[in-house]
């Protein structure tokens, strides 16, 4: 028998390039944040979601470190590392601790710190997600395994690299109005297909930057949950599917399948199809995976998922609406914090409390969390 | 010994020598490269899919100022691909390059 699960407080601090702010620090203020939203003191667990705590910090076991920085010490904590996917793959623990009955209640915090290093040390630092191997042995990178599927799609599909700019205009619009996004600069149609290349057909204007940041939710039984707070965001769906390392080990390059199962099944257990959202903030990393996600969740037909980004059905009027905080292309990419963000965001948007972003009656939002090229996947569906 | 200690640590399967050829199926250049790489940006990196059927990540090396197009054919070469530590030991492996046209 597993019991309910909701979101009980929220916590963040702006995505930005804190070099002012350690790791702890970040943690700290998104922590108690989210404790004085949910008007408690203490909680019986802490799962921390974080990807480069040891290599671009030199730290791990931050689950000790956060909770006692936040006043939480003594209590169980751990981090939960799946890459980019760390922070959704933390909410999912914490959410099956919770459901399970081992605890009343969990915060569950996404903490980052990327920027400490740059250039080619952060392109080597973040390539760890890739298959060591097979893949980042040739000098892959993230951003090349995006190309590669990139220039794949335009090939088949005779897409050019202009179609693509609507997911990136819509990220930066919503933006300029998320006080707590990296950019909130707007992004002029046509632009997009002009900016410097990072690896082609990847440019600058199209992978989401890297930030540093801290996220927090604090999840309790939603049968409690009333009892607690006036708003609680029920968790109706949680699901992890994930698919090989490697890209060039799927049987079909175009299709994500690990976003497909992961979505089926998250949706299944809160008995929705993903048509039935108001929302979604996906993981709009590049804009490729945006295209291979909407495709492979069924929201477009192969081949037509960068047609949602052109034609006006998505942005804060439209009929499912994407990356309304900015998602991961402008409010920035904390790696193993965004899973979290998305959570914080969606809840706001679900509490009707998201201001200038609010997407009205909002009642149903799916977030997506996704660790390499899709290679984890975390879907969570989120109502009230 | 029970039964669950492994001994031989070889992954189960048979040997097999591929003929080292086949063709792009996808490529990008890399303009922003990690650490160990970035005196070789800009480089190619493609998905190769190899006549007997897999297909694998690879550098496609020597092409000069040759165009690149998928459904280029391609054949293995052994290249340095980096290099590690202070002393700079070399570590080989596998690029391709466009298939050399042959005198008959």
């Amino acid at each position: 028998m597993m019991h309910e699960v909701a979101i009980i407080g929220i916590g963040q601090t702006p995505v930005a390039e804190h070099w002012g702010s350690s790791l702890r620090d970040l943690a700290a203020v998104a922590a108690r944040a989210a404790l004085d939203d949910a008007a408690i003191s203490a909680v019986n667990a802490l799962y921390v979601g974080n990807a480069f705590a040891a290599t671009i910090s030199g730290q791990s076991q931050i689950g000790a470190l956060i909770a006692d920085h936040a006043g939480l010490g003594g209590i169980e904590a751990w981090t939960v590392d799946a890459a980019d996917a760390s922070g959704g793959a933390a909410l999912r623990a914490g959410y099956l601790a919770v459901a399970s009955g081992a605890v009343d209640n969990v915060m569950v915090l996404g903490v980052e710190k990327s920027t400490d290093m740059v250039a080619s040390a952060r392109v080597r630092a973040r390539s760890v997600s890739l298959d060591a191997d097979y893949e980042a042995i040739q000098g892959a990178t993230v951003t090349a395994q995006a190309a590669l599927l990139m220039q794949r799609y335009m090939h088949e599909y005779g897409v050019p690299l202009s179609a693509f700019e609507g997911f990136s205009i819509n990220a930066h619009r919503n933006a300029g109005k998320n006080p707590n996004a990296m950019y909130r600069n707007q992004i002029k149609p046509g632009a997009f297909a002009r900016a410097p290349m990072v690896a082609s057909p990847v440019s600058l204007f199209d992978g989401a930057p890297d930030g540093d940041g801290a996220a927090a939710v604090i999840l309790a039984r939603a049968d409690r949950a009333a009892d607690m707070v006036p708003q609680p965001v029920r968790i109706a769906g949680s699901a992890v599917a994930t698919d090989t390392l490697a890209i060039h080990d799927r049987k079909e390059l175009l299709r994500l399948s690990a976003v497909m199962r992961s979505t089926e099944a998250a949706c299944a257990r809160a008995r929705i199809l993903p048509s039935d959202v108001d929302l979604f903030e996906m993981h709009d990393s590049y804009t490729i995976l945006s295209t291979l996600a909407l495709e492979a969740i069924g929201l477009a037909p192969y081949g037509q998922g960068w047609m949602l980004s052109s034609d006006g059905r998505i942005g804060g009027d439209a009929q499912i609406a994407i990356s309304t905080f900015g998602g991961l292309k402008a409010r920035g990419n904390p790696v193993g914090a965004t899973g979290v963000y998305q959570a914080v965001e969606a809840t706001l948007q679900l509490r009707g409390t998201a201001g200038d972003l609010q997407i009205a009656g909002a009642q149903r939002a799916l977030i997506q969390n996704i660790g390499g090229m899709a290679s984890t996947v975390v879907t969570h569906v989120l109502t009230v | 010994m029970p039964d669950s200690v492994r001994h031989d640590v070889q992954i189960p399967g048979e040997r097999f020598a591929f003929a080292g050829t086949g063709e792009i199926y996808t490529y990008t250049i890399v303009q922003e490269a990690p650490e160990g790489y970035d005196d070789q940006a800009p480089y190619v990196v493609a998905l190769v899919k190899l006549d007997e059927g897999p297909m694998i990540t690879a550098q496609i090396t020597d092409l000069d100022d040759q165009p690149l197009e998928i459904g280029d054919r391609v054949e293995m070469v052994t290249r340095k691909l980096t290099t590690e530590g202070k002393r700079g030991v070399i570590i080989y492996g596998y690029k391709f390059r466009k298939i050399l046209h042959r005198e008959p």
